[in-house]
């Protein structure tokens, strides 16, 4: 089985990588582009019987940093 | 004074530190990321800059969860000394025995140069060779040293006297120009700048001996 985490800057924090890609995206023309942010996407292929409070465990001891980002967990 | 100074695949400055413990009078050891216990008798943990096992995830993310980084934090929640420099400060965030966390720098370039630190407190085993309101030079070299923490723990960090320095000419958008912290019980320093690359004169600076100094003259007394 597997689980996808999307980890995401929090709202509020500054993502200068964002920032940089939203002016990019400016420069070659695209309009009305008001902002980016750039997050990171984790898969992970997991033993069946894996919960998803188990995967909510990872996230809040690993794979994201709760002080700064935000996460969502897909099952399956 | 005996100190240990944590060795993480990717560490890079783990010799540095060792070499400025030891020029204040330190006997050194070296620990490895997978020891699980600290040497006897240790009085100061150096947690050192580099890249602890490449950054991968986040920048001191996977060092947090190393065996050896279990003692540390364990040291630290037993009153031991712990100074963490630039990666050692990420680390130090990410195991939650200094608050915030590290972010990106707002410019989106890797600095390397040596800038300017006001000393915010000297009260501190770190920071007592200093006065405070003293200018230092002190080399920074991070892509991620934007110092982040929400309104009511930079609240708490200033209110408690527990900003150690800050930028003069603030390089990476961090939070009310943020550079080191101290722990509640105030024996624990984190810091984005390199003391260790400022503390012998070959250097071209010694502005970062007087926190070994400091550290060495506080801890041999004790």
């Amino acid at each position: 089985m597997k689980a996808t985490v999307h980890v995401m800057l929090k709202t509020g924090v500054l993502d200068p990588q964002g920032e940089a890609v939203r002016h990019a995206l400016g420069a070659l023309g695209f309009d009305g582009v008001n902002g980016v942010r750039q997050g990171k996407v984790i898969e992970l292929d997991l033993a069946d019987g894996t919960s998803e409070a188990d995967v909510t465990a990872m996230c809040e001891k690993l794979l994201a940093n709760t002080v700064i980002e935000s996460y969502r967990v897909e099952m399956g | 004074m005996k100190a240990a100074v944590v060795v993480f695949p990717g560490s890079n400055c783990d010799r540095d530190l060792a070499v400025a413990f030891r020029a204040a009078g330190a006997d050194v050891e070296m620990v490895w990321h997978k020891d699980t216990d600290l040497p006897e008798g240790v009085d100061i943990v150096g947690v050192p800059g580099g890249f602890s096992f490449g950054d991968y995830l986040r920048c001191g993310a996977i060092a947090a969860h190393s065996p050896i980084c279990k003692a540390v934090k364990g040291h630290a929640d037993r009153g031991g000394y712990v100074l963490g420099v630039c990666n050692g400060f990420q680390v130090l965030t990410e195991t939650g025995v200094l608050p915030g966390a590290l972010l990106r720098n707002a410019g989106l370039k890797y600095i390397c140069k040596t800038v300017g630190l006001r000393v915010e407190t000297s009260q501190s085993a770190f920071t007592e060779g200093y006065n405070a309101g003293d200018v230092v030079d002190i080399p920074i070299a991070h892509h991620d040293g934007n110092y982040f923490a929400d309104d009511a723990t930079l609240a708490a960090l200033e209110g408690e006297d527990r900003v150690a320095f800050r930028y003069t000419d603030n390089p990476n958008g961090s939070q009310r120009d943020i550079a080191g912290i101290l722990s509640p019980n105030r024996r624990v320093l984190g810091m984005m700048p390199h003391p260790e690359r400022a503390a012998d004169a070959g250097h071209g600076g010694t502005d970062g001996q007087a926190l070994f100094r400091a550290v060495a003259g506080q801890l041999t007394s004790a």
